[in-house]
């Protein structure tokens, strides 16, 4: 969910322009200079792949550091979500595993 | 391929004061960042911060990153770039980066590693479920990104992570189910933790989690007391529908760098982890190169902006810049530094460093 008011922070202001992109086939609203994570998150969706033995991944550390959140961008395997910004158009995939190069 | 005097790594409150002092110095200075912003773990920081006058205590630590950066925007000799990577040192002495999509090789003359630190995590079964996140993750969606990640919230660890990170939840309207300690006294600062509990926040001494549940993500939380031993008891166990778990128990230095340059390295817990061995004016072992901030050892904003100006300055005097109150600056610095480390955590911190000398 997107906070709206913040006795500190004022969110109505700063955001970039809207995009849309898809996560799994599904159609998305995001702002640019958010970052994928930051968009999926707003959308309630916490799940961005699944490990070898089938367990969910979701975000960690959202600064690149820890590698829990790879997901597939545009057909590149093992994008980290959390530090990647939202673009219109692109089409983003659950990684299952490892990913495969095309 | 690049060539410059002084390659600055990450644009953290270290990272920025180092340049500054460089550039002040007239020297030129690349700062390479791989986040999407300047400013580090500030841009995060809605709270104002303790410190001195010189160290911008009562600023938040959002603004306190935007006038570093415009300080910085004034330097001819600085050059600051977001979206790169540092990807590797080489012993040739050659870096290497991604910047904006494309690799670069590096040959600087100097370098100053300021990349700060990650999250730890701890083990109990379920860590790993979407909705088990690091509390600075929980930060960043927050107040960089305006997105409120959850509802019910519990918070393992208190220190001043945990319990600032706790009231910021409070201030985006999620409510904090409970703030879980180990020991059996608060870790952070008192002020912190009685903002909290003013509100009504339950603080957890000799608790801890025994399992985060769920299947596609994160449902409920079972916390249980501890003992003397820091065993869990059994029977005391309850249940938290909590839809996050926020894990704030400790940062480790980010020294992948250092180790590839050869640096001489110790496992240091005071300071967090693996850290360069170093001098007080912050050289390591490798005569060009040099540390500040959470990668030299984990402590706070304040302690790493004065790192970073002491590490600017021996790099500046390494390149043979001109700083004609250069030992009254380093003084200056190490006296700031001396009266930030105090109480048992900065008995610690310098004992820490003591181990880390070279
Ligand atoms: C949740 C939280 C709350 C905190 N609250 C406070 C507080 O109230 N008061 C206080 O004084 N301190 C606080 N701190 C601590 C403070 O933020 C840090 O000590 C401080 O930011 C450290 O500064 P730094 O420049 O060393 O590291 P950072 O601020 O972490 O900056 C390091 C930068 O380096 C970049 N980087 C890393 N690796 C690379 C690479 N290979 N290539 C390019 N760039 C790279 C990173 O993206 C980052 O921007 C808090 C920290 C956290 C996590
Ligand atoms: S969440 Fe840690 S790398 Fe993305």
């Amino acid at each position: 969910m997107r906070i709206s008011e913040h006795p500190i922070l004022d969110f109505n202001q700063g955001r970039g322009a809207q995009i849309t992109f898809t996560y799994d086939g599904t159609s998305i609203n995001g702002f640019e200079n958010e970052t994928i994570a930051a968009a999926l998150h707003a959308a309630g969706i916490f799940t961005l792949s699944h490990s070898e033995s089938g367990r969910p991944r979701g975000i960690y550390c959202a600064i690149g550091n820890c590698s829990s959140c790879m997901m597939v961008v545009d057909g590149e395997p093992n994008v980290k979500v959390c530090v990647e910004l939202a673009r219109d158009g692109m089409v983003v995939r659950t990684q299952e595993t490892r990913g495969t190069l095309a | 391929m690049i060539h410059i005097d002084l390659l600055v790594v990450g644009a953290g409150p270290a990272g920025l004061c180092a340049a500054q002092a460089v550039g002040a110095a007239g020297g030129s200075v690349l700062i390479l960042e791989r986040g999407n912003v300047p400013g580090g773990q500030l841009v995060k920081q809605t709270h104002m911060f303790f410190g001195s006058e010189k160290q911008y205590a009562s600023y938040r630590g959002f603004d306190i990153a935007d006038i570093l950066i415009d300080k910085l925007k004034a330097m001819p000799g600085v050059t600051l770039k977001t979206n790169a990577t540092v990807l590797a040192a080489y012993d040739n002495g050659v870096w290497s980066a991604e910047i904006d999509g494309a690799y670069v090789q590096i040959y600087p003359k100097a370098v100053i590693v300021a990349t700060g630190a990650s999250e730890k995590s701890t083990p109990f079964p379920g860590n790993d479920l979407p909705g088990v996140f690091g509390a600075g993750a929980v930060q960043t969606l927050m107040n960089q990104y305006g997105i409120k990640p959850a509802d019910r919230v519990v918070m393992v660890g208190w220190g001043n992570i945990g319990l600032i990170v706790s009231y910021q939840l409070l201030q985006a309207g999620v409510n904090v189910l409970a703030v879980l300690g180990r020991s059996g006294k608060i870790g952070g600062y008192l002020v912190h933790a009685s903002k909290l509990r003013r509100m009504g926040v339950p603080i957890l001494a000799q608790h801890s989690v025994k399992s985060a549940n769920g299947t596609d993500r994160l449902e409920s939380v079972t916390i249980w007391q501890l003992d003397k031993n820091a065993q869990g008891i059994p029977g005391t166990e309850k249940v938290l529908e909590a839809d996050a778990l926020c894990i704030s128990v400790g940062l480790s230095p980010l020294s992948e760098l250092l180790w590839q340059a050869g640096c001489k390295m110790a496992y240091i817990p005071a300071l967090g982890g693996h850290v360069a061995c170093r001098d007080e004016f912050l050289r390591t072992s490798i005569p060009n190169i040099f540390i500040a901030g959470d990668a030299a050892g984990v402590e706070e904003a304040s302690a790493a902006m004065v790192e970073g100006q002491m590490a600017g300055l021996s790099a500046a005097e390494y390149l043979g810049y001109d700083i004609p109150d250069l030992d009254a600056q380093r003084q200056d610095c190490l006296a700031q530094l001396n009266s930030l480390r105090h109480g048992a955590v900065g008995e610690r911190i310098v004992a820490g460093i003591k181990s880390a000398g070279l």
